[in-house]
């Protein structure tokens, strides 16, 4: 299985990413440039966390328009496996591959800790591995990760199983209904705010990330197989 | 050449807690009267024509693409000569 981890000027968790797909899963990674317009190659594409292009107008707003995410929406619509994490899923956002988008949070404040996730959905490529109503720890690091829909929106999340992750007895930065993560409808974009790739190892204070990768890799085994089959 | 000045601020129903801390910052200075406070952005588009027809299609164009996220935003502008 092949992924590309997306790099815009600014990014910072990029590395992070690579290596946790490499130690947990050992499977071949890229890096891949923002100017790049052809993804097709890749089985899974990240988009890392950080600051790109230094968070200018909105986050996400300029990256959203760079020649690699054209490449990330024709390889959602053929049903790649898409992961924007943070500032990741602020892109995700603005290009409109996910609803809703995400604001200052409530207190003003940049909010960086392990933090409690309750896995809503364990049915999606990237939760097979857990069970829901599962508790991860997973760490927070970000100022504008209060997410916000509106009420359509939200009814529509809730009814299709879109809510993937929520904070868990606890809300850091004011999001709507505890949202951490979503995933779009055909259930192969997610986004989400805490960052798994940095919850490998029990060195980094939590290895509840690992089974988000190997769930990634055992969906893809499944697609591959039901393929080969067909 | 005309200047486009637009504004982009939050709409109504989204809280802004930017604002919600300005407005703590204006009481603690004693200014009681404060009841809120909405933080938006300004910008000055300068553009290359005298139409203002067009003008007001592509500006209106820009705001929907990247100056806005109509998700959260609304914005609002004028056109002036300069």
């Amino acid at each position: 299985m092949k992924f590309a981890v997306l790099v815009f000027p600014g990014s910072n968790c990029d590395i992070d990413a690579v290596k946790a797909v490499e130690d947990v899963l050992q499977q071949p990674v890229d890096t891949v440039w923002h100017t790049t317009s052809d993804l097709s190659e890749y089985d899974c594409i990240i988009v890392p966390g950080g600051f790109s292009y230094g968070d200018y107008l909105r986050c996400g707003a300029m990256a959203s328009l760079s020649p690699v995410m054209e490449a990330v929406k024709v390889e959602a619509a053929k049903g790649k496996f898409i992961v924007g994490i943070c500032n990741g899923f602020q892109i995700l956002t603005e290009t409109g591959l996910l609803p809703g988008a995400l604001r200052h949070n409530d207190t003003m404040q940049f909010r960086c800790d392990i933090t409690p996730l309750v896995v809503e959905n364990a049915d999606t490529p990237f939760t097979r591995e857990y069970s829901k109503g599962d508790v991860i720890n997973i760490p927070i690091a970000h100022g504008e990760g209060n997410y916000i829909a509106d009420e359509e929106t939200l009814a529509r999340l809730n009814s299709n199983n879109q809510v993937v992750f929520r904070y868990h007895e606890c809300n850091p930065n004011g999001s709507v209904e505890r949202i951490a993560g979503i995933c779009n409808e055909a259930g192969n974009v997610l986004g989400m705010m805490p960052h798994p790739e940095r919850a490998v190892s029990d060195l980094l204070g939590s290895a509840d990330g690992k089974a988000f990768f190997t769930s990634i890799l055992k969906a893809w085994e499944a697609r591959v197989h039901d393929h080969q089959r067909a | 050449m005309m200047t486009a000045r637009i504004h982009v601020t939050l709409k109504a129903s989204v809280l802004d807690p930017q604002g919600s801390a300005v407005t703590k910052s204006l009481h603690a200075l004693g200014y009681d009267e404060v009841a809120d406070v909405r933080i938006g952005k300004y910008l000055e588009v300068k553009v290359n024509t005298t139409d203002r027809a067009v003008a007001e299609e592509r500006i209106t164009e820009m705001c929907e693409k990247l100056l806005a996220n109509t998700v959260i935003e609304k914005y609002e502008f004028q056109l002036v000569e300069a």
